[in-house]
């Protein structure tokens, strides 16, 4: 390639170049400047074993909601042809693009003690999602949703809808070529949409803290455990986030070749 | 148990075709490129917007959700479902109908072995072979037991050899379907073997309908003229056929009725058969085919203005519409 179209340009090579270190430096210097005689002592603490539970149970929760509220949202989307199908794709997307402080404000003003659904949901079964599990798992689903419906919509759009009439001409329902022809084509799509939702569900940090405070072992996750250890105990702070990363990575990893598509 | 089908189907800027078929019977629909031949399968199928309507046994099925019309589809291309094997392609429909899985699976494996392919059953679509695909396409569409079979162009992208064999084997199928097959198709070889009749589909329009003989006797298209090999000139309100080597090739004008005349310039030269065939741009088009020696003693090349003439004799005259409603038998 190189040869017959000539040597690539210094003007795209070096900022090439410059993006590629810019996102590798921070991760290396990370894992480099990590206390590896410390790590066993800060990831068997009770308050890292909480977190990191309590991480993986709100995210794999909150992926589920994502994925069975999302995959009929991201098939209306795809699909079915209405008035205000693009208002409402917009619609999804904003969450995507909120800072998620301002999802937390948000999630606060709806679902708060006396947030509009909020106060009457506390006054019908005395219940709160604010500072409890379930508002983590909330909020997580919050920010992760557009994740989940807009990469699902993408693969469902992908798949060609000739199959979804020849599934009808043979009898089927809607409901039966969504499940037996539309979905199974659109997999790879879904699976990657959850992936995505699901690590960005991990990450969550923002909306999360905003809505739900930082109470260890009940809204403490992951992020939040970092960021409050970091101020106090640097090393145990770099300890944890190596944790996050190779988790991260596990996932891109375990799940590339199968499903993500990308040699 | 089916009933006829009369149909009346109207396709925005595509099709406007009244026609009728019996239970039993193989309708080919042949016409050129963009003649609405697909268009009036999906309509009937329920894949296009149509007004009209589409009576089975007294039931418009154009009322009814595309899933309840019985009307089984064989789309060009196949569209089998290629996260799904064989079997699991076949049974699809029963399935979707409701039937259990080891009646549905027994069904399909049935069909399968009456098209050869039993041992296929486990097999994904993109490990079948075009012609293989195309079998298990027609018994996902056999399977469903529609009232009415609809084939978009069967045969198409099979090699020949392949095309030969499956043409065999659907007319068996054909020849047991008690209900109403439609076959588009494109080669006139279909129409003459597969069909009971043929509907002569011109820009979305029914140009003719009639056996397949009668169809191609007297051609009303140039299109179906073309398909099997006959001149076709209109004079008048009359149609005038006939065949490429009842034309006689001149270079100066002849003499007798003008009628029987015309004037053009060689476009093209191929061998056919023992004779040369040329296609001479005259009004209309026409073909002729003469000796090798006549083309060379006449120094026949294309671009060379030569005369055309008739015999009479060899002229088959009738009439550019018969009075017949085209949608009656």
């Amino acid at each position: 390639m190189r040869d017959r179209l000539g040597r690539p340009p210094a003007l795209l090579m070096v900022p090439a170049a410059l993006a590629a270190l810019l996102l590798l430096v921070p991760l290396v210097a990370m894992v480099a400047s990590t206390s590896w005689r410390q790590l066993p002592d800060h990831l068997t603490s009770s308050a890292a074993l909480d977190a990191l539970r309590l991480s993986l149970v709100t995210s794999t929760i909150a992926i589920a909601f994502c994925l069975v509220l999302g995959l009929p949202l991201a098939w209306l989307l795809a699909r079915v042809d209405f008035r205000g199908r693009g208002a409402l794709r917009a619609l999804v997307t904003v969450p995507l693009v909120l800072p998620p402080v301002v999802a937390g404000v948000a999630l606060r003003s709806a679902f708060g003690r006396t947030g509009v659904v909020g106060a009457p949901l506390l006054e019908w079964t005395g219940f709160a999602f604010p500072f409890t599990t379930y508002g983590v798992v909330l909020a997580h689903v919050f920010v992760s949703m557009p994740f989940v419906v807009i990469a699902i919509e993408g693969a469902l759009r992908s798949a060609d809808p000739r199959y979804d009439d020849a599934a009808a001409t043979l009898g089927a329902t809607r409901w039966t070529t969504f499940r037996r022809v539309t979905v199974p084509l659109a997999l790879p799509g879904v699976v990657a949409g959850t992936v995505l939702g699901w690590a960005r569900s991990l990450g969550e940090f923002g909306a999360t803290i905003t809505f739900n405070g930082n109470y260890p072992g009940r809204t403490q996750t992951m992020p939040t455990l970092i960021y409050v250890t970091r101020q106090a105990d640097q090393d145990a702070a770099l300890s944890l986030s190596l944790v996050m990363l190779v988790v991260s990575i596990g996932v891109l990893v375990a799940l590339r070749d199968h499903w993500l598509g990308t040699p | 148990m089916t009933g006829r089908l009369e149909a009346d189907l109207r396709v925005a800027g595509r099709v406007d075709a009244a026609f009728t078929a019996e239970p039993g019977e193989v309708l080919a629909v042949i016409g050129p490129n963009g003649a609405g031949k697909s268009t009036l399968l999906h309509a009937l199928a329920g894949l296009v917007d149509v007004d009209g309507h589409a009576l089975l046994g007294g039931t418009d099925v154009l009322r009814l959700p595309v899933r309840e019309r019985r009307v089984g589809l064989v789309f060009q291309g196949q569209l089998l479902f290629p996260h799904l094997s064989a079997l699991d392609n076949v049974a699809f429909g029963l399935r979707a109908r409701g039937e259990k899985r080891a009646t549905a699976d027994a069904v399909a494996r049935d069909w399968l072995e009456r098209f050869g392919i039993a041992d296929l059953a486990a097999r994904r679509p993109r490990e079948l072979s075009g012609g293989q695909a195309q079998r298990v396409a027609i018994a996902r569409a056999l399977a469903t037991d529609p009232d009415v079979l609809l084939l978009d162009e069967p045969f198409t992208g099979l090699d020949v050899s392949v095309q030969m064999a499956l043409r065999i084997e659907l007319g068996r199928h054909l020849r047991d379907f008690p209900g109403i097959a439609l076959l588009v198709t494109h080669d006139a070889i279909d129409a003459l073997t597969l069909a009971d009749r043929v509907l002569v589909l011109d820009e979305g329009r029914v140009a003719q309908v009639g056996p397949p003989a009668e169809v191609a006797a007297e051609p009303r298209t140039s299109h179906v003229a073309r398909l099997v090999g006959l001149n076709l000139v209109a004079d008048g309100e009359e149609l005038m056929a006939f065949t490429p080597d009842a034309v006689v090739v001149s270079l100066a004008e002849p003499e007798g009725s003008s009628r029987l005349h015309w004037h053009g310039r060689i476009g093209t030269l191929a061998p056919h058969g023992d004779a040369v065939r040329l296609l001479v741009h005259a009004s209309p088009d026409l073909l002729a085919d003469v000796t090798p020696a006549a083309a060379t003693e006449l120094g026949l090349v294309p671009g060379r203005e030569v005369w055309l003439s008739a015999k009479a004799t060899a002229v088959s005259r009738y009439g550019a519409r018969d009075g017949a409603d085209p949608t009656g038998r």
